[in-house]
């Protein structure tokens, strides 16, 4: 590669930082941050979140793997992040290429560029960051020259809509694979890049953990399912297995996580205290796709926090995973963060809780140093049946004892979560979500004697996701979720005593579909994911850049002439035989497991968490050769001794 | 309770900090420093931090100014090097003194700024100057929160001349340094003002923006247009050995510019 390639780009690009908002988030230098000599390495990285730096930055997988990466000797990883529309026009006038943030790298420098989805919203900026890196869109069309443009995150387990563009997907724990990736580079490089491109993505591929697009062929039948995926080389597996991290305590990181100078969505301290969730709420892809859980310990929890909060000075920690109150010694790892931080103002958040597993102990050491703002809980179904529908086991009994509770104590509000669309759901199951409120506020009115009780009813729509139970429902329409929830406004507003008291914040179904489409597409679907991007479409996670009707526009252009569109994808129901686009993706979970699951819902039955009752073969475990790993320990945190 | 007034720089790429981002960095560097600091009073209790007269975004600068509460003593001179080694380069840390005297914001009366015009010959840029100076006053227009306003810029300009780049610089190109001396009145005339200004009376229009630095900030002398060091009183009125400079203070030598 030519030396000038690999030159900054930083002069060319302050020029045009004074004409853009917020020219900060372009220029790195962020405390933690770690920039390498790049000579001295062999294998380099440029890891992207798509989307803006203030989403991107705190994002805990870009940042575990950039240091685990940079840990690594001969191997350095430089971050890079969508750039703004307005930034966007002027690199394009001035010839300015993507780049790192680290040190202003040209992104097609690197040998590979991977990119960490969170969500499908995010497809349209990789093409905006592949064409201002001057990288093919197609992966068909890049040279042994172009980076390996390497796909992860969760909305990698379903990777086809975009297959034609990535070279590769890995889905799973990311810690362990970056590294193994890392050495069948390293020795490719060192032996001269025998084969080209092609034998460094078939080496790949045949770990079996690294899915390459290219190297299976898709057959469709006449009437538009799939009817087979094959491997078109030999030594490829049929199916990619995904990556799971046993043992939390021996990854701790973020050990430095990086301090931005710009404001960013998340401020504070994350620790990962568990990964994995084995409630089985079917909506949830999360829980479903990161078994089993793993806790990391307390005392490892411990000391992530005291050295996470030297390395950057933050005010609140955040102990993360999906659903933190159900740690087997939350309590302990609370108070003992209490305890320690008390006098240096120190606040904790947990930003999952379950109704069932929050208890006023646990709530009180959370806020020793803050206010009794709000309660969030996630109840996701009005009705009753609608809870056992996704086996959400949260009883409205449950949901008043606690809110009740927490009245008594101190709180004066309280947030519920609800999704809108569900299967089987009525109309019916949507208007108790206002009679869900309405009880709330009337025990807290009770409790606490106090009539400035408030309610904030929280509603997405519900998008069926894949490796879900649910993978096979139809999705709702974006008119009948609309419709639902206008009766549902409609009777909250009505409600003279309790009405007023009752917040209501929704989105209407039209972003959803979009999500739907692209959540459990096939590759005939990234022709509109091009469509839209070729026709200006950006930064489809925000509200006001996203445009349904683009999406439909370049979705009735494209889909039609294979045969399909929108409603094929999002609204129709599948059947038990129909080859998923996502099938040879294997998350350990077993599809007729999943499909067992899916009935139970529709008989509206109940299934067990796994970490308290026996077994319930979901096969994550013997599939993937991983146990579940809880405590408790028994350990407490001891006070930091005091050096000064 | 003690109180300490410190100067600080916005070097390099980090000019681009806001002054909302500094205020964020530098409580977070209070904390890693682990300074004890007083706090407000208050169901969320804020160190007790005074900025003054914060350089707009996108500017250097050689001398920020601010002033933070202690609830214990500390030595400002230890004080200075470990926040200034809390702070990521380029938000340095320069200038500690312990608080002797009252009245701070009062004596950061002026400015002095270099103003960097690459692609603009000393010659064009010197005739310029000489052609603004000569005005009684220069209406220059601004976009303001509410909405377009116009003032005039010449009016606090107490010096300006135009130097040659020094020959350090990269290439050939032709680049003109401007050295402004602006007094601190309302409204506030920022050196894009008088950039304004200079293409209002006299058609310059560099090619490329602007690199604008802040080097000091004081007491400003009318009659020699020098400004001089508003830390140095507090340092005068302190007892010995309780003062520091990391370098030659603001008003034995002017730095020149960003590292």
């Amino acid at each position: 590669m030519p030396v000038e390639s690999v030159e900054s780009v930083f002069p060319r690009l302050e020029a045009l930082l004074p004409h853009v908002q917020k020219p900060i988030q372009y220029v790195g230098g962020e405390l933690n941050s770690t920039v390498k000599p790049w000579d001295e390495c062999d294998v380099r990285w440029a890891l992207m979140y798509p989307d803006a730096y203030e989403v991107g930055l705190p994002n805990q997988g870009v940042m575990i793997l950039y240091e685990v990466l940079n840990e690594r000797e001969g191997v350095l990883a430089e971050r890079t992040y969508s750039v703004w529309p307005d930034l966007e026009a002027l690199m394009r006038e001035h010839d300015v290429p993507q780049f790192t943030v680290d040190s202003h790298r040209p992104v097609k420098a690197f040998d590979v560029f991977g990119l960490s989805f969170s969500t499908e919203l995010g497809y349209t900026n990789m093409f905006a960051a592949l064409d201002l890196a001057g990288i093919p869109l197609e992966a068909k069309d890049r040279t042994i020259d172009d980076p390996i443009v390497l796909a992860g995150g969760h909305a990698a387990f379903n990777p086809e809509p975009i297959a034609d563009f990535v070279d590769c997907a890995v889905i799973g724990d990311g810690e362990q694979a970056v590294l193994e990736i890392t050495e069948i580079i390293r020795a490719w490089k060192a032996e001269g890049r025998p084969g080209g491109r092609d034998e460094v993505l078939l080496r790949l591929a045949r770990t079996g953990g690294v899915y390459v697009p290219r190297f299976y062929d898709v057959e469709y039948l006449p009437d538009g399912r799939i009817a087979r995926v094959v491997p078109n080389r030999s030594g490829v597996p049929w199916r990619v297995s995904k990556h799971t991290v046993m043992d939390l305590d021996e990854w701790p990181y973020p050990k430095q996580p990086l301090v931005p100078l710009a404001e960013t969505v998340h401020e504070r301290m994350s620790v990962e205290i568990f990964r994995g969730c084995t409630r089985g709420c079917r909506f949830c892809q999360a829980g479903m796709i990161t078994r089993p859980v793993r806790e990391r310990s307390i005392t490892g929890i411990g000391e992530m926090v005291e050295k996470g909060l030297k390395a950057t000075g933050f005010e609140e920690v955040g102990l993360l995973s999906l659903s933190s109150a159900d740690h087997t010694e939350i309590g302990d790892i609370a108070k003992g963060l209490a305890d320690r931080y008390e006098e240096d103002k120190i606040g904790l958040s947990l930003p999952s809780t379950r109704v069932d597993a929050f208890n006023v102990d646990l709530a009180n050491e959370l806020t020793r140093n803050g206010r009794r703002s709000g309660l969030t809980f996630a109840p996701e179904g009005g009705s009753e049946r609608m809870r056992k529908v996704i086996n959400k086991m949260v009883s409205e009994e449950d949901l008043i004892r606690t809110v009740s509770t927490a009245y008594g104590n101190g709180w004066r509000q309280v947030k519920l979560y609800f999704m809108c669309g569900l299967p089987t759901e009525t109309d019916e199951d949507v208007l108790q979500i206002g009679d869900m409120a309405v009880n709330v506020i009337a025990e807290g009115r009770k409790v606490s004697g106090q009539n400035d009780i408030r309610c904030t009813v929280s509603i997405g729509g519900f998008v069926p996701k894949p490796h879900t139970p649910f993978q096979w429902a139809p999705q709702l329409s974006a008119e009948e979720t609309d419709a639902r929830l206008a009766k549902l406004r409609d009777k909250i507003r009505g409600d003279k005593k309790y009405g007023r008291s009752i917040g209501f914040r929704y989105h209407d179904g039209k972003p959803g579909i979009v999500e739907g489409l692209l959540s459990r597409g096939d590759r005939r679907v990234g022709a509109v994911i091009r469509a839209v991007y070729e026709d200006g479409g950006r930064f489809d996670g925000w509200r006001e850049h996203f445009s349904y009707d683009r999406w439909m526009k370049c979705a009735e252009q494209t889909l039609p002439e294979q045969g399909v569109d929108v409603d094929w994808y999002t609204t129709r129901e599948r059947t038990y035989e129909e080859v998923l686009p996502w099938d040879h993706l294997d998350s350990g979970l077993d599809k007729d497991w999943l499909w067992e699951d899916w009935q139970d819902a529709l008989d509206e039955t109940e299934v067990d968490d796994c970490r308290w009752t026996p077994c319930f073969d979901c096969g994550v475990c013997p599939q993937m050769d991983t146990s579940i790993q809880i405590g408790p320990t028994g350990k407490k945190l001891l006070p930091l001794s005091v050096i000064k | 309770m003690q109180r300490i007034r410190l100067r600080y720089t916005k070097r390099g790429r980090l000019r681009f900090t806001s002054h909302r981002d500094f205020q964020r960095a530098f409580e977070r560097a209070l904390r890693r420093a682990e300074v004890p600091m007083a706090y407000s009073a208050g169901f969320t209790p804020h160190p007790k931090v005074s900025y003054a007269n914060a350089a707009p975004t996108g500017t250097g600068s050689e001398a920020e100014y601010l002033e933070i509460q202690l609830a214990e003593a500390r030595d400002p001179a230890r004080l200075r090097e470990l926040l200034d080694e809390s702070l990521p380069d380029g938000l340095d840390i320069v200038d500690a003194v312990e608080v002797h005297t009252p009245s701070f914001a009062d004596r950061l009366q002026a400015s002095v700024w270099e103003l960097r015009l690459d692609g603009v010959g000393v010659e064009e840029a010197e005739k310029a100057v000489a052609a603004f100076m000569a005005a009684e006053t220069v209406e220059v227009q601004r976009r303001t929160k509410n909405g377009l306003r116009s003032f005039d810029a010449r009016g606090a300009v107490c010096r300006l001349e135009a130097l040659e780049a020094p020959a350090d610089r990269p290439g050939d190109a032709a680049c003109a340094i401007l050295r402004l001396v602006v007094r601190h009145l309302t409204p506030a005339v920022r050196p894009d003002d008088v950039l304004s200004g200079l293409r209002a009376t006299a058609d310059l229009a560099p090619p490329v923006p602007a690199a604008v630095t802040r080097l000091a900030q004081g007491l400003l002398d009318e009659e020699s247009g020098t400004v001089t060091d508003p830390l140095a009183p507090d340092r005068d009125a302190a007892p010995a050995a309780s003062t520091t400079a990391a370098g030659p203070s603001a008003a034995q030598q002017v730095p020149e510019g960003p590292a």
